[in-house]
């Protein structure tokens, strides 16, 4: 961690918001997230679908839809993003900060070829670099993800390719510029099982060569497990917990993080039914007065229908929960 | 891989696809070489008028005593690059404006699109005509009349891909990586339109070739004596008991728009086997 160094965290996220639509009708996606990432750091993000995490870190880089509206601070070595002009952007995505998306099948573009598209990654970020030299970088690239054969598949188009060899190259193209940071929204959801350990231990092995902060956007925290250093958990647009993932995993504070961590199937309890928490997560325009997750919560008291919790515990570990102390004590 | 036996002989050669090949072939061979395969000179009167069929007229002769098999040769090399002409004008015309309203959105999506609307609003035969009478008869004139008539079909075409192709995944991994938005519109969106509007470019060719002769025909687009196949009716209309006056042409246009249009369906089921 050398922001200590410097005194300016590596990523740096305060009070994100990202609304839809005009005034009177308009609904908040992101309500309010704060985060840091520090150099080579590992930081998960975990909720449901449609809870903002992604949208949240996509808006975080400019790269949200037109009709949304995006308001905080996002920090990226100190410097501002949220207002930066879309050349500025530009020059960032892909060379500092990388992303790699969700589904590696639907990532590439299907009419150039798989070297094509790596070199031309390089060379957007590099004016000067050859043809050559961006094809020889190309095959390093392929080697560092660990595709077999590179400078044959250097040549093939990306339907050659099996769903986990296109993340591999989805992720040599993310680090072709060796960025600081890498955003990785869901990186292996749309991946079978056995292939998603492969891909994990090929970004994890990538982010600690090359020093990355790493941003893992997930909703299962089973993923997290091993891989990141600290989790977010996110609802409803807002973060309810963040705690580092040995802490998380020992002491859960937050309702909701023990209801994920009840969900991951556990082979060797004898029991027929799978938890599950209860409900729904609420509708963007039809968001629950006081504790956004009350309706579902087991230990939902009066004081969580009325207010809003505010964050409580320390900078290692906190929750936004009225009863996070009480919580604490029992799983 | 295949679970059912396919027919034999590669699966894109269909019967029609065969049969159009073969008839756009024929016309195309009369465009170059129309003076090799005749004896007769299109303008010259040769032969007693209105003679029928025969040995020496394969079509009989015109109103004229000129020989009509010759002249609907001839007229190959006025229809077929016309309808080349037009078609990629429209296309070029089309395509690009529809991309670029497809991309951009906004105002110039608005701009454009309502213009595509006022255009396609009027029945194409009558704008046609009414832009060709203002700029006066000529094939010439005539073509400039089709290029207006026809570029706002690519550019809903090539909008509605575009629209589509944006939305695609890899576009957002593009922008993601640092591309600029020409770049992005080039490389990674515009490569993966151009299939449909291409198809529908080779089934237009036959319309068009069919309009130019509409506008002949009234007068508006070749003047006599060219030989234009459009023309040529509008003469043989008029000799009404010497059918093989108007029947050349007439073949001439069914064929070469029938090929057309069967090459056209074999594109399609071939670049776009959902649609079968």
């Amino acid at each position: 961690m050398n922001h200590t160094e410097t005194g300016v965290p590596l990523f740096e996220v305060k009070d994100l918001r990202v609304s839809f639509g005009r005034s009177e009708t308009q609904l908040e996606a992101v309500r309010g997230i704060s985060l840091t990432v520090n150099n080579g750091e590992v930081l998960g993000i975990v909720g449901e679908s449609g809870s903002g995490k992604s949208i949240g870190m996509l808006a975080a880089l400019g790269l949200q839809p037109e009709t949304a509206t995006v308001s905080g601070s996002v920090r990226f070595k100190g410097k501002e993003l949220v207002g930066l002009s879309r050349r500025e952007l530009r020059k960032l995505r892909g060379s500092r900060v990388a992303m790699i998306f969700q589904d590696p099948l639907s990532s590439l573009n299907p009419v150039m070829t798989i070297g094509a598209q790596i070199t031309e990654a390089l060379q957007l970020h590099n004016d000067q670099l050859s043809n050559k030299a961006a094809l020889e970088r190309a095959e390093e690239l392929l080697k560092l993800v660990a595709i077999p054969q590179p400078d044959r598949r250097l040549s093939q188009y990306p339907h050659e390719f099996s769903g986990g060899m296109r993340q591999r190259v989805m992720i040599a193209m993310a680090v072709a510029n060796d960025p600081d940071l890498l955003i990785a929204d869901e990186p292996t959801t749309a991946l079978d099982v056995t292939v998603q350990a492969q891909i994990m231990e090929v970004l994890a092995d990538l982010q600690e060569r090359l020093n990355l902060g790493l941003i893992l956007i997930t909703h299962d925290l089973g993923v997290l497990a091993g891989h990141a250093d600290r989790v977010a958990v996110v609802y409803a647009g807002q973060i309810v917990e963040q705690a580092s993932i040995d802490d998380l995993f020992a002491a859960p504070s937050h309702p909701y993080t023990r209801g994920l961590i009840a969900s991951i199937p556990d082979m060797t309890a004898d029991r027929e039914r799978l938890f599950s928490i209860e409900g729904m997560p609420p509708a963007l325009g039809r968001l629950p007065v006081g504790c956004a997750f009350h309706p579902r919560c087991p230990m939902c008291q009066e004081v969580c229908r009325t207010t809003a919790p505010l964050f409580r515990g320390n900078q290692k570990h906190e929750a936004a929960c009225h009863f996070a102390e009480l919580a604490e004590g029992g799983r | 891989m295949a679970l059912l036996p396919r027919p034999k002989g590669p699966r894109w050669l269909s019967l029609p696809l065969g049969i159009g090949l073969m008839v756009v072939v024929f016309w195309l061979l009369a465009t170059l070489l129309a003076p090799q395969m005749t004896s007769y000179d299109p303008m010259d009167m040769v032969a007693r008028r209105l003679q029928p069929p025969s040995w020496q007229h394969f079509l009989g002769t015109d109103a004229l005593g000129r020989d009509v098999f010759t002249r609907t040769l001839y007229g190959a090399r006025h229809s077929l690059p016309i309808a080349v002409i037009v078609v990629c004008l429209s296309l070029t015309v089309g395509a690009f404006l529809g991309a670029i309203s497809g991309f951009l959105g906004g105002v110039a999506d608005n701009a454009i699109m309502r213009l595509v609307d006022i255009t396609l609003s009027f029945p194409p035969m009558l704008l046609a005509m009414a832009v060709a009478a203002g700029l006066g008869p000529g094939l010439g004139n005539a073509a400039i009349a089709m290029v207006i008539v026809w570029w706002p079909v690519y550019a809903r075409l090539m909008r509605a891909q575009v629209l589509e192709v944006r939305e695609r995944e890899h576009v957002e991994a593009a922008v993601a990586a640092g591309a600029s938005r020409p770049r992005i519109l080039l490389k990674h969106i515009l490569p993966l339109c151009w299939t449909p509007v291409l198809i529908s470019a080779t089934m237009d060719l036959g319309q068009v070739i069919l309009l130019a002769a509409s506008l002949s025909f009234i007068g508006l687009g070749a003047t006599p004596p060219t030989p234009e196949w459009g023309s040529m009716i509008s003469e043989g209309a008029a000799q009404f008991y010497s059918w093989w006056v108007a029947f050349g042409p007439g073949a001439a246009i069914l064929t070469i728009v029938l090929g057309f249009n069967f090459i056209g369906d074999a594109l399609h089921d071939h670049f776009d086997p959902r649609s079968k």
